[in-house]
């Protein structure tokens, strides 16, 4: 079986200042996993430096063992809510069918099944009743949910969230996080950063721990240890606390 | 009558233009380089006197050729600026405008200067726009680029959309996304190019971005926002072109671009989407409405649930609980008369009741603002997320169970409105049923 995702040797580097430095990290089989670390990690960084966007000082990164580049159909991708100008004048369903955009190729526009695949996608983020609505009037939740959809319809076999759970509340996380489990079961892969450490054991069964280089990566039950988090975080007095809340939580 | 054929077929020209700069200009808005363009425009002047100072007469292709060039090596400065050094994108512009620019009025004002050959250079008309000197050749030229700049937003709209709305989306579909853009300011500098004869250096950039701009007051689709934005270029072009052909003496690029200023204020004002008075309108419409609720709400507490039940109220009792003026609870009333929902109970003495439908809208305002307030204090951190205060009706936006459990949650703290003396009314008619 070959690996989901295989990243070697990758530097990245912003004005020679690097934010992630010499990370392998070898992910198989499908995994529902998250990108943990603290704020300038580099956790966005290393899913931009995977999908192409941000320029890597060295390194390569093969998807299904083949180059990025040949893999694009089979990759999924939400960014940061806030990389976009919601007051865009398109509506909900637009940015859905977005998703359906590479498969389309170039110049041929969505049809009626690609409409239809959208309201799929829209009906498992609960948001049907939304697809005429221009974007700017949804809460931050349902914009959220607006961009799962739009990677749903991307019909991909891997998945690359930055910060999916941001900002909602905590009705739309559970909403989500059975979307991903849902995407999970049926065999595919997803690498989201995730910023709340308490809900890392509910949610994920394999964790990446990052903070500038690679710290620990693999199931989550070897690899999210106070031992490895006090590596990733350091020492901070807060910090420790949350770790310790997160331990005595245990898993889900 | 020849003549008056050559006038049609410029205004005709300038019309198709100003469609194809509106509709191209719209998305370069949407990219967020417009800018750019205008300075693309600015940049073009200096490339269009080096071609006459070069061929030493009047070719209007190469001219434009030559303004081609340097408007494009304008966009590269600025592009190469912010890549490789820290200056802003803003600075950039403005630097490159202003220095391109510069150079052209000096390199102009030098051929005007030139004893033999400097008024042939017809040059004032390339910076201010000048309609009425053009030949048939140049309005072919116009109609074939405007016709272009048509076909390939309607071809790439899909493309444009993306690259405009998330390029990051776009690039990680793996679309180029810096020829798109590339493809995108070409169709600008064509247009501007093609445009300079007609508009000049000056103001060709309002050709590109008010038509988009006065659009979005209209829509909130980008299908209609490109197709209002190519019929208001198209208009512009029209009235444009034709006043500055009936008031001779006047350069045509103003008076187009004071065309699209009153098209731009007037949606501005009247847009149904976003302009001023349709927002205004739709405040006033929200306020009233949420008026009338707090009004019903109020009537209800006080004739049902008040130490003097059954008792009218007057408008001092709405402004004890609201914070109204005067003059504004007895418009609310007055609206609320006219809906039906309320009724003076004598004439002139500013005492009200709840007509029978009104009591039914009043126990439905009282149950969901009542609803709302439970939803709240027991799922705070929906606040911002789910509810919509706006709505009457809670169903529409939780889960029946919820509203399930927040009622009997009232019932239980004796909060929930009953309409008592309906139900009084029906247990009466069961027992006369019974009776018979």
């Amino acid at each position: 079986m070959p690996a989901v995702l295989d990243i070697h040797d990758v530097t990245v580097a912003y004005h020679r200042k690097p934010v992630l430095w010499d990370v392998d990290l070898v992910i198989e089989g499908p995994q529902l996993a998250a990108i943990v670390g603290p704020n300038g990690a580099g956790k966005s960084t290393l899913i931009k430096a995977v999908l192409g966007l941000v320029p890597m000082a060295s390194g390569r990164v093969l998807v299904f063992d083949q180059p990025v580049a040949s893999q694009r159909k089979r990759i999924g991708y939400v960014p940061q809510r806030e990389s976009v100008d919601w007051d865009f004048p398109v509506s909900v369903l637009d940015v859905v069918l977005m998703g359906t955009y590479g498969r389309l190729g170039w110049i041929r526009r969505p049809g009626r099944a690609e409409r239809e695949r959208a309201r799929d996608c829209l009906a498992q983020v609960g948001l049907v009743s939304y697809e005429r609505q221009q974007i700017g009037q949804l809460s931050g939740g349902q914009q959220q949910r607006v961009f799962l959809a739009r990677a749903l319809a991307q019909e991909a076999d891997i998945y690359f969230m930055d910060e999916p759970m941001a900002g909602v509340d905590a009705a739309t996380e559970r909403m989500i996080f059975q979307v991903l489990s849902d995407l999970r079961k049926a065999g595919k892969s997803i690498i989201a950063v995730h910023h709340d450490l308490r809900t890392v054991p509910q949610y994920f069964d394999y964790v990446v721990l990052l903070n500038v280089r690679l710290v620990a990566a693999g199931p989550r039950e070897q690899v999210f240890t106070p031992e490895n988090l006090r590596k990733t975080y350091g020492g901070r007095l807060a910090l420790l606390d949350t770790v310790g809340e997160v331990l005595e939580a245990g898993p889900r | 009558m020849m003549l008056k054929y050559n006038t049609l077929i410029v205004l005709a020209g300038v019309s198709l233009l100003g469609a194809s700069a509106g509709m191209v200009g719209a998305f370069a808005v949407l990219r967020k380089r417009a800018l750019t363009g205008d300075a693309l425009a600015h940049a073009a002047l200096p490339g269009l006197c080096i071609a006459f100072l070069i061929l030493r007469e009047r070719n209007v292709a190469a001219m434009l050729l030559g303004a081609l060039a340097s408007g494009v090596a304008g966009i590269m400065v600025i592009s190469a600026l912010r890549r490789w050094t820290r200056v802003r994108e803003d600075a950039a512009i403005g630097s490159v405008l202003t220095v391109f620019f510069g150079l052209g009025i000096v390199l102009s004002k030098y051929i005007q200067n030139l004893s033999n050959i400097g008024s042939r250079a017809g040059l004032e008309s390339y910076i201010f726009g000048k309609t009425a000197g053009m030949t048939r050749g140049d309005v072919y030229l116009i109609v074939a680029a405007g016709l272009l700049g048509l076909v390939a937003v309607a071809l790439l709209y899909k493309e444009f959309l993306s690259i405009s709305f998330d390029s990051e989306f776009a690039r990680s579909l793996g679309w180029p996304v810096y020829l798109l853009d590339l493809l995108l300011m070409s169709l600008v500098a064509l247009a501007v190019v093609i445009g300079l004869p007609a508009v000049g250096v000056v103001l060709i950039s309002a050709l590109l971005i008010m038509p988009g701009a006065a659009a979005r007051f209209w829509t909130d689709r980008l299908g209609t926002l490109l197709v209002l934005s190519g019929i208001f270029g198209f208009a512009v072009g029209l009235v444009g072109t034709w006043l500055s052909a009936s008031l001779d003496q006047l350069p045509a690029g103003p008076i187009i671009v004071l065309s699209g200023t009153t098209l731009f204020v007037f949606s501005l004002l009247f847009g149904k989407q976003r302009g001023i008075l349709a927002r205004w309108i739709d405040q006033r419409r929200f306020e009233t409405s949420l008026g009338l609720r707090h009004l019903l709400r109020i009537a209800w507490e006080h004739q049902t649930e008040g130490p003097r039940q059954a008792a009218p109220f007057s408008s001092a009792d709405l402004l004890v609980r609201k914070t109204w003026t005067g003059p504004r609870a007895k418009q609310l009333l007055a609206s609320a008369q006219s809906a039906g929902l309320v009724r003076p109970v004598a004439t002139g003495n500013d005492l009200y009741e709840l007509t029978p439908s009104g009591r039914d809208e009043a126990l439905a305002a009282t149950r969901g603002h009542r609803l709302w307030e439970a939803f709240l204090a027991e799922y705070p951190d929906q606040a911002n997320s789910t509810v919509n205060l706006a709505s009457l009706s809670i169903e529409d936006y939780v889960p029946p169970a919820v509203v399930e459990q927040l009622t009997a949650q009232l019932q239980a703290a004796g909060r929930w409105p009953e309409d008592r003396m309906r139900a009084e009314r029906s247990r009466e008619s069961l027992a006369e049923g019974g009776a018979r």
